[in-house]
């Protein structure tokens, strides 16, 4: 049992969206418990992760492997250290709700949403697990249909613009990484394996075109400036678990790319680079604050602040190599490296609930206009207080986890480069400004128009959802100390690689 | 001396001439209403054809007639696909054959006749065999669009995929006799040692760009494409798919036997003429890959944008081929399969579709249809998503090989070219999921599958198979790869 977890993980959620979609539009509550009994199981399976993965070594482990395609020398090879577990558990958590979260919103074909929501649960726990690159290419791109559908039939007015135009850049970027990676075989001289393809000597040339090449894939990922344009589009049109979902989970992938694949693969040419690639978080973090600054849509204001803030993510992976290679500061990469991941987990709390208030108001008013509001605190006592919590940790207030992540990585830049650090801070006072100016917008003052004023508050439902990420964004705010404890071994790990030299 | 073992190793292309003459009789002597024995008999004709092309496969390579006939690993998997996607192209076919009237035993026996064609072509050992099947091939596809005669359309594309069709045929005897003339032979293994021999190459290059446009005709590689839209359109549908799916087999094994075995190959060192025709292929899949991905989305007629889609196919196919070596050669056939069974699937869909007096052929047609058959818009969308090569459908693993068949090959600059039209093509398949899912009916377009239970079964077996061979396509790689490794 324990020897095949990784694919139980991986299949339960797809075999079991069979079902789902079996019981048919005609029996759209059996379809919601069936896909609520999939989702839970397989939240409960991820949590034995926990006893079953030993995080003092920091190793990939609980391997399966099975040769696929035997004359290519392609397997079907699964591993997770820290990082993936981490990143496993909050799939499967981010899932339950969002199940739980779409239970009587979505009415038009709700079997096929959740059914499209379980494929999608297994296939990015799937990248997680992925330790052959094919493998992992195969997941990354199979990811992209569900989401397709899911945004096109339930998103918003302007849906199939924002969902092709969602396929086709993420596609864009990965086709590029696969050619690196065939390229990369043909190195190896025939195997898929991401160990082997670390191993492998390169000259600096190559590095550097490969490194583009995982750059273009995993930066329309994360997304970073200059290619986050799908991201707005992509999140305003979304229906609410979709958003969840993308924000929560997705761009996480795109950092994790960056783990697996540039980090290991060419360490060199991402030392040579780190400085275009910190430049570009920077620039998304200040630059991009300002444009969340003036958003009208509160979605589009979350959607610009997930890229602010995944800007901290690939900012405290590529300070490592400043770190490393150049100041001879290992300790100070290791904090930077597990400030990115505590970000990651922490982002895809905060957005996932950010995204999850602005679906309760909009379920309500059909809109999602800040003007349209104001005063919502009146009649909708009960859900204020968590729509502050999560903006007050949306704009890095100690005691949540928004704050942890971004500290961690702020510190580290410092022992980089002050300037860094100045730049990297800037986000306390824009992030505060645009989250706190929202608030003020939407919750705070008189009820201007008659629509607020009948607004009814929370049900229990979306209390239970609410609260639920609102625990995560709390206990990871005061004790990190867990998360990190997972993840610091695989961390190290990570950094001592960075330190060899290929070339 | 022709001898019996000759005759048995033709077994398989015997029977199926003297089985399609026993049916054309039979037609003719059954009354109307009996008719449909002779759609099940075609059936068990070509399954049992696929079985004896298997059962008697020789361990290794044996020719017949002097060389003339050769049966091989290649043969052996272009053979045994061309006839099972023969067969399942039949079932669909029945609907739509019954509902407009297309006089049926002519259809069947046309189609076995094409099959047989396909079958010497790809076991072409001589020049001359290569001409006699690619002629029977393309005779009985000839017919086969103008079955439908009373239609305009149909004969409009019968009278064009004919004419451009015999010039085609007409360069590539041109061809043939000019590498004659150089060489002295018509055996295909004789002339690949004399061009390895010889220093002077001018005729034979003129031969060989000759010959490339005859192959770049029968794949519908640009810019000898210009037949295939119109031909896709005007075809009754049940013949489309035909030209659509298991020629491309014949003409990958066309190409393989006169570029590879014929003009040289890389493997072993002796080039021949390999560098050469390696750059004329590289021009074709470059040309072919950008004019079928662009062109293919402006289109707003399903059948039309089909063929697009087929000529950027063949573009890929291409891309594997020009690695001229045994592990390009099987990527590329390996593509050419993939290939044929995805198409199979995309025309069977728009039989199945399609209904008397309504031809579910614009993409217009499709619009909600996930709505009203929710089955058959995601059969539709795993061919879609196959075609665009988007994993882990079974299309994407064929792009992969070619593309990696590049790279090994050098051509690192072709294997990106395929990549960026990768993304171009990705658009207008999403257009038609797009339709399918996104959009709502429109009233009195309502767009059921009506046709008969087996129809309806075997193309669910088709679209489904599309999703299992995206994993289990690993014995299907190494079948192809042991073709070519003797």
């Amino acid at each position: 049992m324990s020897n095949h977890l990784l694919s139980l993980l991986i299949w339960l959620p797809v075999v079991g969206a069979v079902p789902v979609l079996l019981a048919g539009a005609g029996r759209p509550g059996l379809a919601r418990w069936i896909s609520l009994l999939v989702a839970v199981a397989t939240f409960a399976a991820s949590l034995a992760l926990l006893p079953a993965y030993d995080a003092a070594t920091g190793t990939l482990q609980l391997g399966e492997s099975l040769s696929w395609i035997p004359s290519l020398g392609i397997n079907y090879s699964l591993a997770v250290d820290g990082i993936s577990v981490a990143l496993i558990i909050l799939t499967t958590f981010v899932q339950i709700l969002v199940i739980v979260g779409a239970w009587e919103i979505i009415q038009n074909k709700p079997h096929q949403y959740m059914a499209a929501m379980l494929v999608l649960e297994g296939l990015m726990i799937g990248v997680f697990c992925a330790t052959d690159a094919l493998l992992f290419y195969v997941f990354f791109e199979a990811m992209l249909i569900p989401m397709f559908i899911l945004i096109g039939i339930w998103g918003g007015p302007r849906r199939v613009y924002a969902t092709l135009k969602f396929f086709i850049y993420t596609f864009f970027g990965s086709i590029f990484m696969l050619i690196g990676l065939i390229y990369l075989y043909h190195k190896t001289g025939g195997s898929f394996a991401i160990a082997d393809m670390a191993n492998v000597h390169l000259t600096l040339t190559e590095q550097a075109w490969l490194f583009f090449a995982f750059l273009l894939g995993f930066a329309i990922k994360v997304p970073m400036v200059p290619v986050h344009t799908w991201l707005p589009d992509a999140h305003v049109e979304a229906p609410t678990g979709g958003s969840v979902v993308l924000a929560a989970v997705m761009l996480k992938i795109g950092g994790y790319g960056f783990l697996r694949f540039s980090l290991p693969i060419t360490p060199d040419a991402s030392h040579e680079f780190a400085w275009l690639v910190i430049v570009l978080s920077l620039i998304a973090v200040c630059y991009i604050g300002y444009i969340a600054l003036v958003q009208q849509d509160m979605k589009k204001l979350v959607a610009y602040s997930s890229i602010a803030h995944m800007g901290f993510v690939t900012l405290g992976i590529f300070i490592a190599f400043l770190l490393v290679r150049d100041s001879n500061n290992p300790d100070a990469a290791r904090l930077g490296m597990q400030g990115a991941m505590v970000q990651m987990i922490s982002h895809g709390f905060i957005s996932g609930a950010m995204f999850t208030c602005i679906g309760v108001l909009y379920d309500r008013m059909h809109t999602r206009q800040i003007k349209d509001y104001g005063g919502v605190i009146n009649v909708m006592p009960v859900f204020a207080p968590f729509y502050v919590l999560f903006a007050m940790a949306n704009s890095g207030l100690p005691g949540t986890s928004g704050f942890v992540g971004e500290f961690m990585v702020i510190l580290a830049s410092f022992s980089a480069n002050p300037w860094i650090a100045l730049f990297g801070a800037f986000t306390l006072i824009i992030g505060a400004a645009y989250t706190l100016w929202m608030v003020k917008r939407v919750l705070w003052g008189d009820i201007k128009n008659k629509h607020v004023a009948e607004l009814k508050d929370v049900n229990g439902r979306e209390i239970f959802v609410l609260s639920a990420f609102a625990a995560g964004v709390l206990v990871l705010g005061i004790w990190p100390e867990p998360l990190v404890h997972l993840m610091d071994a695989s961390v190290a790990r990570l950094v001592e690689q960075l330190a060899i030299t290929k070339v | 001396m022709p001898s019996i073992n000759d005759i048995l190793i033709l077994l398989p292309e015997a029977y199926l001439v003297v089985a399609a003459c026993v049916l054309l009789l039979l037609d003719a002597y059954l009354k109307p209403a009996q008719k449909g024995i002779v759609h099940w008999l075609s059936i068990v004709v070509l399954l049992v054809g696929a079985y004896l092309v298997v059962d008697g496969q020789p361990a290794t390579s044996v020719t017949a007639f002097s060389g003339m006939f050769v049966r091989d690993g290649v043969s052996e998997v272009l053979k045994l696909f061309s006839l099972l996607i023969m067969a399942v192209i039949f079932v669909y076919a029945r609907p739509y054959l019954k509902e407009r009237a297309i006089p049926f035993g002519e259809f069947y026996t046309l189609s076995i006749f094409a099959t047989v064609g396909i079958m010497f072509l790809v076991a072409a050992g001589n020049l001359v065999t290569v001409y006699l099947g690619l002629e029977l091939l393309t005779l009985s596809s000839y017919a086969l669009v103008a079955l439908n005669r009373d239609s305009q359309l149909s004969s409009e594309a019968a009278i064009k995929y004919f004419v451009l069709g015999a010039l085609a045929s007409g360069m590539l005897l041109y061809g043939m006799s000019m590498v004659y003339g150089a060489t002295h032979s018509l055996d295909l293994h004789t002339i690949h040692a004399a061009i390895v021999g010889t220093e002077w190459k001018t005729l034979l290059l003129f031969g060989l760009v000759f010959m490339i446009v005859g192959i770049g005709f029968k794949l519908g590689a640009a810019p000898f494409h210009m037949w295939i839209p119109d031909v896709y359109q005007g075809s009754p549908t049940a013949v489309t798919v035909f030209i659509g799916s298991a020629q491309k087999l014949a003409a990958f094994g066309m190409a393989y036997r006169l570029l590879s075995t014929g003009m040289g190959d890389i493997a072993g060192g002796a080039a021949g003429l390999a560098p050469q025709w390696q750059m004329m292929l590289a021009v074709l899949a470059v040309l072919s890959l950008a004019i079928g991905n662009l062109v293919a989305i402006v289109q707003s007629n399903l059948k039309r944008l089909l063929a697009y889609s087929t000529i950027s196919h063949m573009g890929y196919l291409l891309v594997g081929l020009v690695n001229a070596g045994p592990e390009g050669y099987s990527a590329s056939m390996f593509y050419a399969v993939s290939y044929a069974l995805t198409s199979a699937a995309a025309f069977g869909m728009i039989l199945v579709l399609s209904r008397s007096g309504f031809e579910c052929e614009e993409i217009d047609d499709l619009r909600g249809l996930n709505q009203r058959s929710p089955w058959f818009a995601f059969l539709m969308l795993l061919v879609m998503f196959s075609l665009a090569g988007v994993p882990p459908l079974f299309g994407f693993f064929g792009k992969l090989l070619v593309l990696k068949a590049a790279i090994d090959a050098g051509m690192l600059w072709l294997a990106i070219v395929g990549a960026v039209f990768a993304i171009i093509g990705l658009y207008y398949y999403l257009r038609v999921v797009k339709v399918m899912y996104f959009d709502t009916p429109v009233e009195g377009k309502d767009v059921h599958a009506r046709a008969d239970a087996p129809a309806r079964w075997v193309l669910s077996i088709n679209a489904l198979a599309l999703l299992v061979l995206g994993f289990t396509w690993a014995p299907l790689l190494a079948w192809c790869q042991r073709a070519f490794a003797g």
